[in-house]
C-alpha cells in the first residue's frame, strides 16, 4: 500500500486506484462529474482538479486530474491549495455558463450532482453575460424525458449507454460547444437498460418520466429497502412513495447483485401498485356471479367456517415470499399443499434447486459473472429472462481487454485507454439458442439449434472435452475455448422449459470444473421466488395437475394467476362445483374472477417478506408504506386464518419473526433465513431506522384536507423501520439501507459514503444471506434426452421471452403494457418466405386445439423447424414449449398501424415567432 | 425616594402624550405593504398560477404546513395539482416567501383569519389563489427558465441563443 500526503496528511492508500478514488476512501469531498466508479475515468470534465508537488521543497506544484493520477509511492498532493480551488470552481462556471435557469421545475432538482458540486466548489454568481445555448428534445419512449438544455457534455450518459450497457442508439452529434446527446432521431430507446441513464446523468438532461407524471421531490420520499420481484434475479431496489402511491424506484446499491444498475422492467415495472384493478376489500361472490365487498372479519369468519372439517387444499406462488408459502403449506398440510408451478416446472424447479445444492461448479453472484473470461450461454435469452445478468454478461466480455491492459501495465480505470488497446477484442462468449438473442452483438459465435438439439449438443461438447473424437467440428471448437478459460462460466435456465438443455449445461460445468479448479454455473429462472418454492416444497412437490385430481372442498389460493400454469379444462375441473376457492391476490386476474372468495394482499411495497434469488440469495424486503383499504400482506391474512379456524401450531404465532423463526427451525434448508436482515428489534442509538428523510415536508398539511388533526405517525409493529423522519440512517447494516443521503451529496453519488471503499461493499456489510451452499458432490446426471419427432408442415414451438410484456405483474404497469405491443409469432427468413408473409403480417398457429392468429415478426436467427411464441402473453397462454404446430398465413389480417412516434411535444414547429404575451 | 417620585412624574407625563393604540376594528392600523400576515399564490403578469410545484416552500417550512403534489400541463409546464396550508399550524415567518423561486407564495398584510372551526383553518389552492401579481408585478418564470412552453419556443428567452443545428459543422 502506497503513502501519500494530501495537504500534509499522510494517507495509506490501494494500490493501483487513481487519486480521486484515494481522495474519497479518506472521506474528502472532491468534486467530479465524468468519472463513475462502475466505468472508470475518461478525465473530460475537468473537475477533479488537484496540486502536485514534485517534492517536499516544492511550493508551486501543477494541477493535475485527480481521476487520470495513480496513486504513487511518496506522492504530494494538495485538494485546498488555492489554484486548484480556482481551478475548480472556475471549471463549474464554465460549465453553467450555459445551464438553464430551471432548476424549480426539474426533476432532478435536491438530488443533483451538478447541484452538489456547485455548491462544493462555492460557485455563485454567472459573470458571463452572452446568451446561453439551447437545444430541442428528443421523444425517447414512455420511459425517459429529455431536456437537453442541462446537459454539461460530461459523456456519462453515452458511455453508459454505448460502452457499459450495449446500446446503439444514443451517442454524442455535432461538435464544440454544441454537442448534443440524443438518438438520430426521435423514438424508443431500445436498451432495456435504457432507465439507468436517469441514475448515471449527473443533472437532469435523462429523467424518469413515469415518475415525472406524479413528481415528489427526494426529500419527500418515503422509502424502504426492498428487493425487486420482476425476476430471480433479486436487485435491491429502494422505491419510494408519498400521498399513498408508490413514486419511483431508485437502484439500491449491492455489491454481489445490481451494483448500481436495474434494468428497465425493474425500475419502471411497479406501476401496478398504483394500480385501479387493485383489490380494495374482500369479497364474497353472489349468486348472480358478482362480489359482495365485506368486511375484513366477516371474510374471515366466513372462510374459517367453509374450512372447518373440510378436505383444504392451498396452492402456493414462486412470486409470493418464503414466509407465506410456508405459512400457507403449514396451515392445509404439506399432503394438502401444492408450490404453485405448472408441472413442467415443478419438475425442472426441483432439479434446478437440487443441482445447486449439490454441483461441484460455484454458482455465481453477478459480482463473480462479471469475472469470467468464457461464456457459453447455453439455450437462454438472458437478457430478457434476467436482464441484470445480461448487463453482467456484457461486462465480462471485456476481460479480454482488462487482460491486454495488465500486459501493459495499464490500470483498468483507464477506460478510453483501455477501449482503445483492446478495439474490438473481447473474450469469448458461445450462444447456444433456438433463436436471436440480446446478447449476438458481443458474441463471438452463435448457434441455432432446437431445444432437443441444444441438448444433444451439450452431450457434443461434454464428448469433445472428455477426450472422445467427435464428428461435431462446433462442439469441438466451444470445448476448446472453455477448456482454455481461467474462468468459464456456463449459464443456462429453464426458459426453454427443456430438462435436457439444464442437465447438459450441468454435465458441460461439471466436466470443466473436472479439470479446472474453479468453473462457474448460473441458471436462470422464471420468478422472485422460485428457488425458495422449490426449497419450500423438497422432494414433496406437489404438482398442479395432482391437486386438480384430489378434487379438494376448499381451495386457498395464494399470489397465484392459476391461467398462467393451467389449461381451461383442469380449472373448470379444479374451482368448478363442489370447490370452494378462497383467493388471496393483489391485482384483478382471472383466477379472483372465478374464486368463491376474494381477499385483497398487499403488494411488494406493502408487505415484507423474503426472495430467494437464483443464486440462493436469501433477501427481505420491507414494507415502504401501509397498505391502504382493507388490503393486508399475505402472511397477516393467512396468521389470521389459521387463528380463525384454530390452528394448533400457527395460531400461537403472532409477527413476522415468529413466522421467520418457525420457517427457520421446522425446515434445515432455510437455515440462515433470519440473519438475512436484522429483526423488528434492532434499534440504533435507540431507535428505528427511518423510512422518511430529515427534511420530509408537508406533515401538519399532508392530511390536513381531510382532518386538521392530524393523526399519529403509524407503527411499525413487525419491521427494524420506522414511519418516521426519526433516527439516523448510517451505519446500519446493509439489508436496512432505504435511500441515501449524506450531507452536501443530495444526488445518489452519496453512495460513495455509505460504500466501505470505492466500489466497495457496504459499510454495513453486503444484504442478503446465501442459503445454498453446494455439497460438491457433483450434480447427478439423468441421460434421458427426449427427441420430438417432426411431421413436415409442422413446427416446434419456442417460448420467445420479452423484458416487458413476458413478466405477470410488471405489465399491469401503463407504460410497461405500451412497451409490451400484441403477442406476435417469430419466424425466421426461410419459413416467413414459404409461407408468404412480412413482418406484421399475421399467422395462424395451431397447436393441438388451439388456434390463434398472431403478427408475424421476422427473426434473424431461427432453428429449423422452429417458430417463437411471444411467452407470458394473454392470446399464447394456452400454448405449450416444445409442442408442435401448423403455421398458416391469416389472409383475413388486417395489419396493425405501425406505432407512430408518440410526442411530448404539443405544440406544433415552427413555434409562434414574437416573443409578445400571446398564449395558444 | 427621588427615583420613586421621577417615575411617578414620568407616568403623569404619559395622561398628555398622544395614544399609539387604535379602536381596532373600527379602526385600521398602517401595516407596511412586506408585513407578515395571511399566505397567498399570485399570478404572473399573464394571467396563470405562478406556483411551478417545485415543493421549495414545503421544504423549507419549519412546521411542515405546506403539502402539494406537482402536475403537468400540456406544453410541459408544471403546476400544483392541489396546494394546501395548514394556517392552524403557520407560524408567519415568511420562510416560503423566501425560497419561492417564482415569487408565488407571498405574505400579505392580512392577519383577520380567526375561526370558530380549525377546520377551516386549512386553505386549499382556491382559498390561497388571487387574480393578480402581489409584489413583484413583472416576472413570469417561464419567459426566463429556458423551457420550451405553449408561449415561448427555445431561444425565444431573453438570455437564450437559437436552439442549436445538430447537422452544422461550422465553428
Amino acid at each position: 500500500m502506497p503513502t501519500i500526503f494530501i495537504d500534509g496528511q499522510e494517507l495509506q492508500v490501494n494500490d493501483g486506484e487513481n487519486i480521486l478514488e484515494a481522495c474519497l476512501n479518506a472521506g474528502m469531498d472532491l468534486p467530479y462529474f465524468c468519472w463513475h466508479p462502475a466505468m472508470g475515468s475518461i478525465g473530460s470534465c475537468r473537475q477533479c482538479a488537484l496540486v502536485q508537488y514534485q517534492n517536499e521543497d516544492d511550493t508551486r506544484g501543477r494541477i493535475i486530474m485527480g481521476c487520470m493520477t495513480p496513486v504513487t509511492e511518496g506522492a504530494r498532493f494538495s485538494l485546498n491549495a488555492e489554484n486548484a480551488t480556482e481551478f475548480r470552481e472556475a471549471v463549474v462556471e464554465s460549465l453553467m455558463l450555459n445551464h438553464p435557469h430551471d432548476c424549480p421545475v426539474c426533476a432532478e432538482g435536491g438530488e443533483c450532482h451538478l447541484q452538489d458540486m456547485t455548491v462544493m466548489v462555492g460557485h455563485r454568481d454567472r459573470r458571463y453575460t452572452g446568451k446561453k445555448n439551447t437545444y430541442r428534445n428528443q421523444y425517447l419512449g414512455p420511459l425517459i424525458h429529455h431536456e437537453m438544455n442541462r446537459c454539461i457534455t460530461c459523456y456519462r450518459c453515452e458511455r453508459y449507454y454505448k460502452d457499459y450497457a450495449g446500446g446503439t442508439d444514443l451517442g454524442a452529434q455535432a461538435s464544440h460547444d454544441h454537442l448534443y446527446f440524443g438518438r438520430h432521431e426521435e423514438g424508443l430507446l431500445e436498451s432495456e437498460f435504457s432507465g439507468n441513464l436517469v441514475e448515471v446523468c449527473p443533472t437532469g438532461v435523462f429523467t424518469d418520466k413515469p415518475f415525472l407524471k406524479q413528481y415528489s421531490r427526494k426529500w419527500d420520499l418515503q422509502s424502504a429497502p426492498s428487493i425487486c420481484t420482476g425476476c430471480a434475479v433479486g436487485c435491491n431496489i429502494a422505491p419510494g412513495e408519498r400521498y399513498g402511491n408508490l413514486k419511483r424506484v431508485h437502484n439500491r446499491y449491492n455489491h454481489d447483485v445490481n451494483g448500481y444498475f436495474l434494468c428497465d422492467r425493474g425500475r419502471f415495472g411497479s406501476g401496478y401498485v398504483n394500480s385501479e384493478a387493485r383489490l380494495d376489500y374482500a369479497g364474497i361472490k353472489k349468486s348472480d356471479g358478482s362480489f359482495m365487498a365485506v368486511h375484513q372479519q366477516q371474510a374471515l369468519d366466513t372462510a374459517a367456517n367453509w374450512m372447518q372439517g373440510k378436505k383444504v387444499a392451498a396452492i402456493g406462488s414462486p412470486r409470493a415470499s418464503v414466509e407465506s408459502n410456508y405459512l400457507l403449506r403449514e396451515l392445509v398440510g404439506a399432503e394438502n399443499f401444492a408450490a404453485g408451478f405448472s408441472d413442467t416446472e415443478a419438475k425442472l424447479m426441483a432439479s434446478v434447486s437440487q443441482i445447486l445444492q449439490t454441483t461441484k461448479a460455484v454458482n455465481p453472484s453477478i459480482k463473480q459473472i462479471e469475472a469470467a473470461d468464457a461464456i457459453l450461454v447455453f439455450g437462454e435469452d438472458v437478457t430478457n429472462t434476467a436482464p441484470r445478468v445480461a448487463l453482467a454478461l456484457r461486462q465480462s466480455v471485456r476481460n479480454k481487454s482488462f487482460e491486454l491492459a495488465e500486459q501493459m501495465g495499464l490500470p483498468q480505470w483507464q477506460d478510453a485507454a483501455v477501449r482503445n488497446l483492446a478495439q474490438d477484442q473481447l473474450s469469448p462468449m458461445l450462444i447456444v439458442s433456438a433463436m436471436d438473442t440480446r446478447l449476438d452483438d458481443v458474441a463471438s459465435q452463435c448457434i441455432s439449434l432446437a431445444p432437443d438439439q441444444i441438448a444433444e449438443f451439450g452431450v457434443a461438447i461434454v464428448e469433445a472435452m472428455a477426450g472422445e473424437p467427435t464428428s461435431n467440428t462446433q462442439a469441438n471448437e466451444i470445448a476448446q475455448i472453455l477448456q482454455c478459460a481461467k474462468n468459464p462460466l456456463v449459464i443456462s435456465g429453464t426458459s426453454m422449459q427443456h430438462w435436457g438443455i439444464i442437465n447438459s449445461a450441468v454435465a458441460i460445468a461439471e466436466s470443466l470444473c473436472g479439470k479446472k479448479s474453479s468453473c462457474m454455473l448460473s441458471l436462470c429462472v422464471p420468478e422472485s421466488n422460485s428457488i425458495g418454492s422449490a426449497l419450500l416444497a423438497g422432494d414433496m412437490s406437489q404438482p398442479l395437475s395432482h391437486l386438480v385430481e384430489s378434487a379438494p372442498e376448499v381451495l386457498l389460493v395464494m399470489e397465484n394467476d392459476l391461467h398462467r400454469r393451467l389449461s381451461a379444462q383442469q380449472m373448470q375441473q379444479l374451482m368448478g362445483e363442489g370447490t370452494q376457492v378462497i383467493s388471496l391476490d393483489m391485482l384483478e386476474n382471472p383466477t379472483l374472477g372465478a374464486s368463491d372468495m376474494v381477499l385483497p394482499a398487499a403488494s411488494y411495497a406493502e408487505s415484507q417478506g423474503s426472495l430467494v434469488n437464483m443464486e440462493g440469495r436469501v433477501q427481505r424486503y420491507f414494507p415502504v408504506f401501509q397498505p391502504a383499504n382493507e388490503r393486508m400482506p399475505s402472511w397477516q391474512w393467512l396468521l389470521k386464518i389459521a387463528a380463525a379456524t384454530g390452528h394448533k401450531s400457527l395460531s400461537k404465532l403472532e409477527h413476522f419473526d415468529d413466522v421467520v423463526a418457525a420457517c427457520e427451525k421446522n425446515h434445515a434448508q432455510f437455515d440462515g433465513l433470519a440473519i438475512a436482515a436484522p429483526d423488528n428489534s434492532f434499534r440504533d442509538r435507540g431507535l428505528k431506522i427511518p423510512r422518511q428523510t430529515h427534511r420530509y415536508s408537508g406533515r401538519t398539511a399532508m392530511n390536513a384536507g381531510v382532518n386538521v388533526h392530524e393523526p399519529q405517525q403509524p407503527h411499525d409493529t413487525e419491521s427494524p423501520l420506522a414511519y418516521s423522519m426519526e433516527g439516523l440512517n448510517r451505519d446500519q447494516p446493509a439489508s436496512l439501507t432505504p435511500y441515501v443521503w449524506s450531507p452536501g451529496w443530495n444526488s445518489n453519488q452519496s453512495l460513495q459514503k455509505f460504500q466501505s471503499e470505492v466500489d466497495g461493499p457496504l459499510k454495513g456489510g453486503t444484504a442478503g444471506q446465501r442459503l445454498i451452499i453446494s455439497t460438491a458432490k457433483g450434480a447427478t446426471k439423468k441421460s434421458e434426452n427426449s427427441t420430438t419427432d417432426m411431421q413436415p408442415h409442422q413446427w416446434q414451438l419456442v417460448p420467445v421471452y420479452r423484458v416487458h410484456g413476458s413478466e405477470e405483474l410488471s405489465v399491469n404497469t401503463d407504460e410497461i403494457a405500451e412497451l409490451a405491443g400484441h403477442s406476435f409469432v417469430a419466424l425466421g427468413e426461410v419459413v416467413a418466405e414459404k409461407l408468404g408473409v412480412v413482418e406484421g403480417d399475421g399467422a395462424i398457429v395451431a397447436s393441438g386445439d388451439i388456434e390463434v392468429s398472431l403478427e408475424v415478426k421476422i427473426l434473424q436467427r431461427v432453428a429449423k423447424n422452429c417458430i417463437g411464441f411471444a411467452a407470458g402473453y394473454t392470446e399464447t397462454m394456452a400454448f405449450q414449449a416444445g409442442s408442435l404446430a401448423s403455421l398458416t398465413k391469416d389472409k383475413k389480417w388486417q395489419r396493425r398501424e405501425p406505432q407512430l412516434i408518440a410526442s411530448d411535444k404539443t405544440i406544433p414547429d415552427p413555434m409562434i415567432s414574437t416573443g409578445g404575451s400571446a398564449r395558444v | 425616594m427621588l427615583s420613586e417620585l421621577r417615575t411617578m412624574w414620568e407616568i403623569f407625563k404619559h395622561s398628555f402624550t398622544k395614544a399609539d393604540t387604535v379602536q381596532y376594528p373600527e379602526e385600521m392600523p398602517y401595516l407596511a405593504p412586506r408585513y407578515r400576515g395571511r399566505i397567498v399564490l399570485t399570478r404572473d403578469p399573464d394571467g396563470e398560477e405562478r406556483c411551478v410545484a417545485c415543493n421549495l416552500c414545503a421544504a423549507v417550512c419549519p412546521v411542515d404546513c405546506i403539502a402539494l403534489q406537482k402536475d403537468t400541463r400540456e406544453d410541459g409546464t408544471w403546476y400544483p395539482e392541489f396546494f394546501r396550508i395548514n394556517f392552524s399550524r403557520c407560524i408567519m415567518c415568511g420562510m416560503c416567501e423566501e425560497a419561492c423561486p417564482t415569487y408565488a407564495i407571498q405574505l400579505t398584510p392580512d392577519f383577520e383569519m380567526c375561526e370558530y372551526d380549525r377546520q377551516n383553518m386549512v386553505y386549499e389552492k382556491e382559498n390561497l389563489l388571487i387574480n393578480g401579481v402581489g409584489k413583484y408585478p413583472e416576472y413570469n418564470f417561464y419567459r426566463v427558465s429556458g423551457m420550451q412552453t405553449a408561449f415561448k419556443d427555445k431561444g425565444e428567452g431573453p438570455n437564450e441563443a437559437r436552439p442549436i443545428d445538430t447537422k452544422s459543422l461550422l465553428p
